[in-house]
């Protein structure tokens, strides 16, 4: 691999794990404060694929039919929170986890009945199949966009955790869920904010991901969710600053995998990927990143 | 640390002053194991009230229902006549109670300010919050040294000095502490029965479970004896002598 390729594939990898970041601390987020794992969650990066669908049929620019994605998740976010694990509160991590299932499984059958269950193209800006040209280096504006997004999201969601007293009361109810409703936290306030931010990580990694597959249907929320999933078990669950290395580590891994695998190789791309997380979790399975840690 | 009060309490409580805690006939189980039966009790304004007994005789439990934490299956408790039971812990702060749980359960991973800071989350008053830091970081000194440490790299008298100011931090009217001096060291639990001694010149009325009877007594006004789930003696701390105390631990002071 040539200076320019590495350089290249870095920027690559620092597209994709900023999108696979932003999933992991998503899921991570309820997980820490609640304890569950949200497996609805990829749904949510679907529900920002065919908001984004209607808003362009409405003849939106782009950048509007990107916020109508993200909001449209936050939304669903909270709401299945309220629907369908607040009247589960007190129930068994088994029993909040098949919750989920069945909330993944009927918004799927949703999508397939009211729209269909082929794909549908979302069109975006021609901008973003165009690449620059630095030097001896291209890179292509899409992953200029994508990381940069990304990195703009983590910046102002660690200064929320950091600085706010939302952010405050959702470190202390990660920590000592019991102990911060005793000091004074609202349980449901800080559990609906943290599905809030669930659902806005969700919705910003979603419109990134549509702006590379520029497609939906009604199963685009798995290979997402399965992602996220294995970026904070690398990083450790609950753990958001391991969410998000994790995130990194994980698209760094598979841009990597892509790009040095032999051609024949290359459909076993992913599997190779998986095999070197199972191999991480075997020599440490509290995650790559230590056990659960507390801060951003 | 000598001082008593003027008044001297006896188990009817002070007469005049109408109490600003009464719990009335509390029962909580787990499942099908009964904790706590039947128990009365009550705290008037500005009082420090001593619950002992020993292990298991449903201490914890009696003030983990108090804040809100457990749900009675029968009775009630109420603050300045306005009924506590069954609201959840979160309300129950605002209204005026806070419990400093056993085992201080400080936030290990934020910061003593931040810890102090979520102790005052129930307010809105931001100036008076930034001055109440300001304060109980002043008078715990070691606190004041250490605010931007986290708070799990403290030892367990610093983080017990720290779980109190951080219940304090809420301003409350009442102070539920469950076993504040428990695996500390003997300086420490000098310090700590201090501060408890000091808070009544703040106002705030305390209702205190210790294992260290003596050092409860002295620092009480009165106290109440659990065992097994029930108040077997109540009276001033003057007149609950050690004898009785021990006949309570021993299981034999009431049968049932």
């Amino acid at each position: 691999m040539s200076p320019s390729e590495l350089v290249q594939q870095l920027v690559n990898a620092l597209s994709l794990g900023s999108i696979y970041a932003l999933l992991a601390l998503g899921l991570s987020m309820v997980y820490g404060v609640l304890g569950m794992l949200n497996f609805a969650y990829g749904e949510l990066v679907t529900i920002t694929g065919y908001s984004m669908l209607a808003a362009t049929s409405l003849g939106a620019p782009f950048i509007v039919v990107a916020l109508v994605g993200v909001i449209a998740a936050a939304i669903s976010s909270v709401l299945m929170e309220l629907v369908a694990f607040r009247p589960l509160r007190t129930a068994s991590f088994v029993s909040l986890l098949f919750t989920s299932f069945a909330v993944a499984q009927l918004i799927q059958g949703g999508f397939r009945q009211a729209v269909s269950v082929r794909s549908r193209g979302i069109p975006v800006p021609e901008l973003f199949d165009e690449a620059v040209q630095l030097g001896p280096v291209r890179i292509s504006v899409l992953s200029i966009i994508t990381a940069s997004a990304g990195a703009l999201s983590l910046v102002a969601l660690t200064a929320f955790m950091r600085r706010s007293r939302s952010g405050l009361a959702m470190r202390a109810a990660a920590q000592d869920f019991t102990t911060a409703r005793l000091v004074g936290v609202r349980a449901n306030r800080v559990i609906s904010l943290a599905f809030l931010l669930s659902g806005i990580l969700a919705g910003i990694a979603g419109v990134l991901w549509i702006a590379r597959t520029t497609s939906v249907n009604p199963a685009t929320g798995f290979v997402p969710v399965i992602q996220a999933f294995i970026a904070s078990v690398i990083g450790g669950l609950g753990n958001l600053r391991g969410a998000v290395l994790g995130g990194f580590f994980l698209g760094t891994l598979e841009v990597f995998l892509q790009a040095l695998l032999p051609g024949s190789f290359l459909p076993y791309a992913q599997a190779a990927s998986l095999l070197i997380v199972v191999a991480i979790l075997y020599v440490r399975p509290q995650g790559l990143f230590g056990a659960r840690a507390e801060s951003v | 640390m000598t001082d008593e009060p003027g008044e001297d309490h006896t188990a009817d409580h002070a007469e005049g002053s109408p109490a600003l805690l009464v719990v009335d006939g509390l029962t909580v189980s787990y499942g099908a194991v009964v904790a706590i039966r039947d128990v009365s009790l009550d705290v008037a304004p500005g009082e420090i009230v001593a619950v002992l007994g020993p292990n298991g005789a449903g201490k914890t439990t009696l003030l983990r229902t108090l804040a809100g934490a457990l749900k009675p299956q029968h009775g009630s408790v109420t603050l300045d006549g306005s009924a506590l039971t069954g609201l959840v812990p979160e309300v129950v702060v605002r209204r005026g109670v806070v419990l400093v749980p056993e085992g201080r359960h400080v936030f290990a991973g934020l910061t003593v300010e931040e810890n102090l800071t979520i102790g005052g989350i129930a307010r809105t008053d931001r100036d008076g919050l930034r001055a109440d830091t300001e304060r109980w970081l002043t008078r715990f000194p070691i606190l004041g040294q250490r605010s931007g440490q986290m708070a799990g790299t403290l030892s367990g008298g610093e983080q017990q000095q720290l779980a109190i100011a951080r219940a304090l931090m809420s301003r409350p009217r009442m102070l539920l502490l469950d076993e504040p001096s428990l695996g500390l060291a003997p300086i420490f639990v000098d310090r700590i029965f201090e501060l408890i001694q000091q808070l009544r010149a703040d106002g705030v009325t305390v209702l205190l479970v210790e294992q260290n009877v003596h050092r409860a007594l002295k620092v009480a006004d009165r106290a109440y004896v659990l065992s097994v789930g029930s108040v077997v003696a109540s009276g001033s701390s003057d007149q609950l002598v050690e004898g009785e105390l021990e006949r309570s631990y021993l299981g034999i002071g009431r049968a049932g």
